[in-house]
């Protein structure tokens, strides 16, 4: 007895699915490259000259916190979990950079690792919380926002201390724009990142938990281990901030919680989980970061700054949503 | 225990033996024995609530039975999570899909076995070409392994579902209500697929509620009702079955449908297009059933949807009582004035609050029937809940249960009251029997009747034709968007239906 078959095939093109499932990360790159063009022009007609050397090495490297930042929210995001304690862990992080840091390469290495150590146990901290004790994601890490600003103040009370210049040099040169390696090789890890076992299972996890679960996905570990992730990620932004500040402060790194959220979001990663990816959350990081440098051409008062950056994130996300709603219609 | 016909197989390859389990103070089964061999398709029926879920869930470990033992190839066995079950080569597919509606299809059935390549990372690429041999040697090629679950329609998705599981080469497949959002050329392929796994010597359990499918594909039937095992049977009608099922007889299985004489419309349409509908026209009577038959997927659910004020925008028009009617969105069908209320077949995911109490979900859209100044006055609202309960028959504890708690077809009801509590005159009822019991379907049917009797109009949508037949005053079959034929009266019956349905279209343009 034959098999009755189902149906004609039907496909479309490895390229057509791409870029239909990953209209907001292409979105966001597109409106990067908008905010690079805009912020161009504006720069050559107040200067009289195009945008050189300086501006981008000055440019990214005051990015970098907040690019590290938003891929450990968005790894937390597509479990289908936030971090509000991110600023806190940075604050940490960038104390200790600040206080302890001998000039010598092995007490760099060695607080570097130490450093993103403290980080993977605050996201471990997290995890267990939220995923064990099955606690509200948004009230576990409101509180240990709290406590890990609290640890910053302890370790350092005073704002001060400082960042090896060796340290500096390496992670955002100041003459040179060397820190976009640390981009590409942030691309790169996402790269990777995705095609893993535990990548794949935070997918899952925040797709549906249940069905997961019946796939065989250790669920528990999974979330823990996408706090501890995004821990990492806090922590490494401290860092870079305590390079690019030189100096410690312990509520330096406050800000970063919702800049670190409103860049994912602006890079397309949804707080439902299970949608999105870190290379739109890194477009979404390096175009609030040029806002900054266009609203300053366009003469806007810095009191103003919050208040444009604001408008900016609304209107983008909405076009993202318009965009989206007419691929839709379309179908 | 076998049937009394004796049909003694070789040992059975999975047994559960006075397996009880109890839901709180709900006894889900009691005292209940089953048992399938190898190389056999084995029917499970029952109505809902009749406890085959709840066995199927002890025996791929899901849940642990409170009493009894389950053996396995005459091994007593311990199934204390579905990886013990997976170990012991038993593969479920359950009623609530487990698919993840934001991965692709090749990574739904790729997933926790997806190509290795170097260290610890994933060939995605290579992904593909797999999931598309695993497709293609089952027979389908209507689905793109690299299109998105969630944009697959439920059929789709269920045979998604069953691909995934049957390809993890189970000597055990469990099969729940996998029928019940597939298509009759979709039923074809997957008993073909049974089939095939029969001959390879491995054991297939599944449920239905067409009796026909069961009986067309099964080589044992067993009966359960109330928690319990009733029979097995090799051959066994369907009366008798019935009979087993519900422990009552029933004689007819469609209620007498009274005449409609009413010549007033309730609700016309003219000339309805856009999306896969084109130059639709028809009315409504009052006290009138309207069945709409076809060949499922021929715009009959674009066509509730947009009366509904669901669907895409469309071209022509819509009249209520004579009166031209803006339906932009289902708000504008809702209020009272229009009074046109949609019940779907997807229960969970249009229409109902499935963590929310039985309550809420009746009261919702009626809130300001019983408010004063935008308070709710909870006596009066648990009196309508109640007299809406007694009225729909409505099984449950208690009217503060969480509807996700109920059995399909008394979610079902919950809606259909809702809209009785809203008091809408025009019911859209798409194939609200899905996936429901013998005995449940039967009151839906009494409380249609009921419906109609009032001078409320009921268009319904059926995928069991037999049911379009039996419950229609007058059918209009679709076909590719458009209304085929109509028919009335003595015209009607299942063989024109399909014959109308079929036919290509022969109306002078």
């Amino acid at each position: 007895m034959s098999r009755p078959k189902l149906g004609q095939s039907v496909r479309r093109s490895r390229w057509s699915h791409f870029t239909a499932q990953n209209v907001p990360s292409l979105l966001a790159l597109l409106i990067l490259i908008a905010t690079l063009v805009f912020y161009a022009v504006l720069f050559s007609t107040s200067l009289g000259r195009l945008p050189g050397n300086f501006e981008l090495t000055s440019t990214t490297n005051n990015a970098m916190p907040l690019v590290f930042s938003a891929v450990g929210q968005t790894i937390v995001f597509l479990s289908r979990g936030i971090d509000l304690s991110v600023g806190g862990m940075m604050d940490i992080s960038n104390s200790l950079a600040a206080t302890r840091m001998g000039g010598s390469p092995g007490s760099m290495v060695l607080w570097s690792i130490i450093i993103l150590l403290v980080g993977a146990a605050g996201g471990l901290i997290n995890g267990l919380l939220v995923a064990l004790g099955r606690l509200q994601p948004i009230l576990v890490t409101l509180a240990t926002l709290s406590i890990f600003q609290g640890v910053a103040i302890k370790v350092l009370p005073q704002p001060g201390g400082k960042v090896p210049t060796g340290y500096t040099d390496f992670l955002t040169n100041p003459g040179h724009p060397w820190a976009l390696i640390f981009i590409g090789l942030l691309v790169l890890f996402w790269l990777a990142f995705r095609r893993t076992a535990f990548g794949v299972a935070i997918y899952a996890v925040g797709n549906d938990e249940e069905s997961a679960r019946a796939n065989g996905i250790r669920v528990v570990r999974t979330r823990v281990g996408a706090y501890v992730v995004g821990g990492m990620f806090a922590a490494a932004a401290g860092l870079f901030l305590a390079a690019t500040t030189t100096s410690g402060d312990a509520t330096a790194g406050d800000s970063y919680t919702l800049t670190s959220i409103a860049a994912a979001f602006l890079g397309g990663t949804t707080i439902f989980g299970g949608r999105g990816s870190a290379l739109g959350s890194i477009a979404g990081a390096l175009v609030l970061s040029i806002l900054i440098s266009v609203l300053f051409f366009a003469g806007i008062n810095q009191l103003y700054e919050d208040f444009y950056q604001g408008l900016f994130l609304v209107l983008a996300v909405a076009l993202s949503a318009l965009v989206g709603y007419f691929l839709r219609r379309k179908k | 225990m076998t049937g009394a016909d004796g049909t003694e197989r070789s040992s059975p390859i999975i047994e559960a033996v006075g397996v009880s389990k109890s839901f709180g103070a709900v006894r889900a089964l009691s005292e209940a024995s089953f048992g399938a061999g190898a190389g056999e398709v084995h029917g499970l029926v029952g109505e809902n609530g009749a406890g085959k879920s709840t066995l199927i869930k002890i025996l791929s470990g899901v849940l642990r039975p409170d009493s009894g033992e389950i053996r396995v190839e005459g091994q007593r066995v311990e199934l204390s999570s579905p990886q013990a079950a997976q170990a012991l080569g038993i593969r479920t597919v359950f009623q609530e899909l487990t698919l993840l509606p934001w991965m692709t299809v090749a990574e739904n059935l790729l997933i926790r076995r997806e190509p290795k390549g170097f260290g610890p990372l994933l060939r995605r690429r290579e992904m593909s070409s797999r999931a598309e041999e695993m497709l293609a040697s089952l027979g389908i090629e209507n689905i793109d392994p690299l299109e998105l679950v969630a944009n697959l329609p439920l059929d789709q998705r269920q045979i998604v579902e069953i691909v995934r599981t049957v390809t993890r080469e189970p000597k055990i497949l469990f099969l729940d209500e996998p029928t019940s959002s597939l298509a009759m050329r979709e039923v074809e392929w997957l008993f073909g697929l049974l089939n095939q796994m029969r001959g390879e010597g491995r054991c297939i359990v599944f449920t239905s509620h067409r009796w026909r499918e069961v009986e067309s594909v099964a080589d044992r039937i067993t009966i359960f009702r109330d928690g319990r095992h009733v029979e097995t049977h090799a051959e066994i009608d369907e009366d008798h079955a019935v009979t087993l099922m519900t422990g009552r007889k029933v004689e007819t299985m469609y209620p007498e449908l009274p005449p409609a004489d009413d010549e007033e419309v309730a609700l016309e349409v003219r000339n309805l297009g856009g999306g896969s509908l084109s130059d639709i026209s028809f009315s409504l009577h009052k006290g009138e059933i309207l069945g709409v038959g076809g060949l499922e997927g021929q715009g009959q659910r674009d066509l509730f949807l947009a009366l509904f004020g669901a669907g895409e925008k469309s071209e022509g028009d819509i009249l209520i009582d004579g009166k031209p009617a803006r339906i932009r969105n289902p708000n504008d069908a809702i209020r009272a004035k229009l009074g046109i209320a949609l019940v779907p077949e997807d229960r969970k995911s249009e229409g109902l609050l499935l963590p929310m109490s039985v309550r809420d979900n009746l009261t919702l859209p009626v809130m300001k029937l019983f408010s004063a100044g935008g308070v709710i006055r909870s006596r009066r609202e648990m009196r309508l809940v109640q007299q809406m309960v007694e009225r729909l028959q409505i099984r449950l504890r208690g009217s503060e249960q969480a509807v996700a708690t109920l059995s399909g077809g008394n979610q079902q009801k919950v809606l259909v009251g809702r809209w009785l509590l809203a008091d809408s005159r025009i019911l859209l009822l798409y194939d609200v029997t899905r996936g429901v019991d013998v005995a449940t379907k039967h009151d839906i049917y009494e409380l249609m009747l009921a419906l109609i009797s009032e001078g409320r109009s009921i268009l319904f949508y059926s995928s069991d034709t037999e049911e379009v037949a039996h419950l229609s005053h007058r059918v209009l079959v679709m076909r590719e968007g458009r209304i085929n034929a109509e028919l009335k009266g003595s015209e009607i019956d299942a063989e024109s239906i399909v014959t109308a349905a079929l036919r290509e279209e022969d109306v002078p343009a």
